[in-house]
């Protein structure tokens, strides 16, 4: 079966350029950073109102100024490095989580196509692609990159000499090893029937309204991926390996300051990216002929976000082997026959 | 129930129910069986539930917990034993107290200390009285023994202070003259909180 539905559609008649592209870097660096840095507040106030709570509130109205002051204690805190710790790999591991998560927001279309207006001096005119590489293969170089963040915490939990940054790291590893599976055939059958793994294709095969949108057509695979999709962030029910009650902060207990927010940073833009990937493959992502299409995804990314606090004020977290026993033996089997079904009906 | 049913041990003469919580599944198939149903249960979203609603409770109906305690306090217990206050008769505004000195003798930490004199119509006025709040274990029977209701337990609680001796004086803890419409009656021993009603709850087992 060949039918793709990219080749229906008209291409981009816009020509990308080199401005264009790195105007668009800056963009998703600047706006997913303030974004992921707001996340802390969103994420604060939404838990404190499921425990009836108030959260922060003296920091300017209503607590907003709060990420400021956290950004101020973050950057102005001594960077301690432990003694007995590989110094070199100790530095280095937060910048890899919080570089790989800015990496694969590099192939995922953030915004829709805007062209500078004219009356800009300098980059009047200059086009805006809504995606800074449309790469041909998006889909797997953003899972690719996003489970090479996972070197972040397995190096910072074995470079510092401390048990629970080593217990930290072998749950990293177990987590890493029982999740990806699950992401990559969940989001296999929706790549089947796109047949194509360029995010801009996605979005474009469900330009029909809601009713084309994937999700119904393999609502198991997009339960699938969410679950998966949590695992890859660490977030709660899978946030094992920094779990306080259990391995005091794990892979991050001997981090401070800086280095100690990099990696919070690189969660909270991976939480994004995978809201992100759920939207636009599963949700419909923006509607390029719509005008509102920006606010539909901005609304779909924030539900998603919302829903990953909301999980975490509801469920406890689950045992190591209870995310491999998930994983390998629950999750694997159903993404299997629903590419399998999905492969019949697809034939017939 | 009386004493004797509280005393019976014997398990299987009293009125227990065993709740059924099925059994353990025997064999791989029923493993399978139970764990299929499980995964397409929908138990999950009841925990949903549960956190949305005290969400939309807390912030649209008022049900939140936070009181913002420097700038909000709740109400005390009438009970509570905080600072001492010294009250005044409502209707001619002068001292309760007749220099008695039943709260000197019976104060237990010897924190109070109180001089009495003769004033010109050959009735008893206190002319010294401290306490020292240093010492005060705030035990309450000074105000427990005063026949003229007197010396009461006020709602200043937050008595932090630099230094471990804090002595108060008769004036400081006296009802000022213009404030005496507002000065506070002792409701009595085993008054309720203004704030009751709002705290009764119901017992965990009527859920």
């Amino acid at each position: 079966m060949e039918i793709t539905l990219v080749e229906t559609l008209p291409q981009a008649i816009h020509e990308v350029t080199a401005v264009g592209v790195i105007i668009k870097a800056v963009i998703i660096l600047a706006v997913i950073s303030a974004i992921a840095g707001f996340g802390t507040y969103v994420e604060r106030k939404v838990l404190a109102f499921m425990q009836r709570r108030l959260g922060p509130m003296h920091v300017g109205p209503y607590g907003l100024l709060q990420i400021a002051a956290d950004g101020i204690k973050l950057f102005t805190k001594e960077d301690i490095i432990p003694q007995n710790a590989n110094k070199f790999i100790f530095m280095v591991a937060p910048i890899i989580t919080a570089a790989t998560a800015f990496i694969a927001l590099s192939a995922v279309p953030v915004f829709p196509d805007f062209t500078i207006p004219e009356f800009v001096p300098l980059l009047g005119g200059v086009f805006v692609p809504s995606i800074a590489s449309d790469i041909n293969v998006g889909v797997l170089f953003v899972l690719g990159m996003m489970a090479a963040g996972l070197y972040g915490p397995l190096l910072a939990g074995m470079s510092q000499a401390n048990k629970w940054g080593i217990i930290g790291s072998a749950r990293t590893a177990i987590q890493f090893l029982s999740y990806e599976v699950v992401t990559g055939l969940s989001i296999l059958a929706p790549i089947m029937l796109v047949g194509s793994l360029s995010f801009v294709d996605f979005n474009n095969a469900q330009s029909g309204g809601i009713t084309s949108w994937l999700i119904w057509q393999q609502p198991v695979a997009f339960v699938l991926f969410l679950i998966a999709g949590f695992a890859e962030t660490n977030r709660t029910p899978f946030d094992l390996l920094e779990h306080e009650a259990e391995v005091v902060s794990g892979y991050a207990t001997e981090y401070s300051g800086m280095r100690w927010g990099m990696f919070f940073i690189g969660e909270y833009a991976n939480m994004i990216t995978v809201a992100i990937i759920a939207s636009i493959v599963f949700l419909g992502g923006y509607d390029a002929d719509c005008t509102l299409g920006w606010l539909f995804i901005i609304l779909k990314i924030a539900f998603f976000f919302f829903l990953m606090l909301w999980v975490r004020a509801s469920w406890p977290h689950v045992r190591p082997d209870q995310l491999m026993w998930l994983c390998w033996k629950v999750l694997m089997p159903i993404a299997v026959v629903n590419i399998v079904i999905t492969a019949i009906v697809m034939m017939v | 129930m009386s004493l004797e049913h509280f005393k019976n041990r014997n398990i299987g003469t009293q009125h227990y129910t065993t709740i059924d919580v099925g059994q353990a599944p025997v064999g791989a198939m029923q493993t399978f069986t139970q764990v299929a149903k499980r995964t397409v249960k929908g138990e999950l979203f009841v925990g949903l539930w549960v956190t949305l609603r005290e969400m939309i409770n807390a912030l649209f109906k008022g049900d939140m917990a936070t009181v913002k305690y420097p700038f909000e306090k709740l109400p005390i217990s009438p009970r509570y034993r905080a600072i001492h206050d010294m009250l005044r008769l409502l209707e001619s505004g002068s001292y309760r107290c007749i220099g008695c000195g039943l709260c000197e003798k019976i104060c237990i930490s010897n924190c109070i200390s109180m001089d009495t004199r003769y004033d010109e119509n050959q009735r008893k006025e206190v002319s010294e009285y401290t306490i020292n709040f240093g010492r005060c274990i705030f035990c309450g029977y000074c105000a427990e023994v005063c026949p003229e209701l007197a010396i009461v337990h006020g709602p200043r609680y937050e008595n932090a202070s630099e230094q471990r001796a804090g002595f108060s004086l008769f004036e400081d803890m006296l009802t000022p003259i213009d404030k005496l419409n507002l000065q506070q009656e002792y409701d009595g021993f085993g008054a309720i909180s203004p704030n009751a009603d709002d705290n009764i709850k119901k017992t965990p087992l009527a859920y």
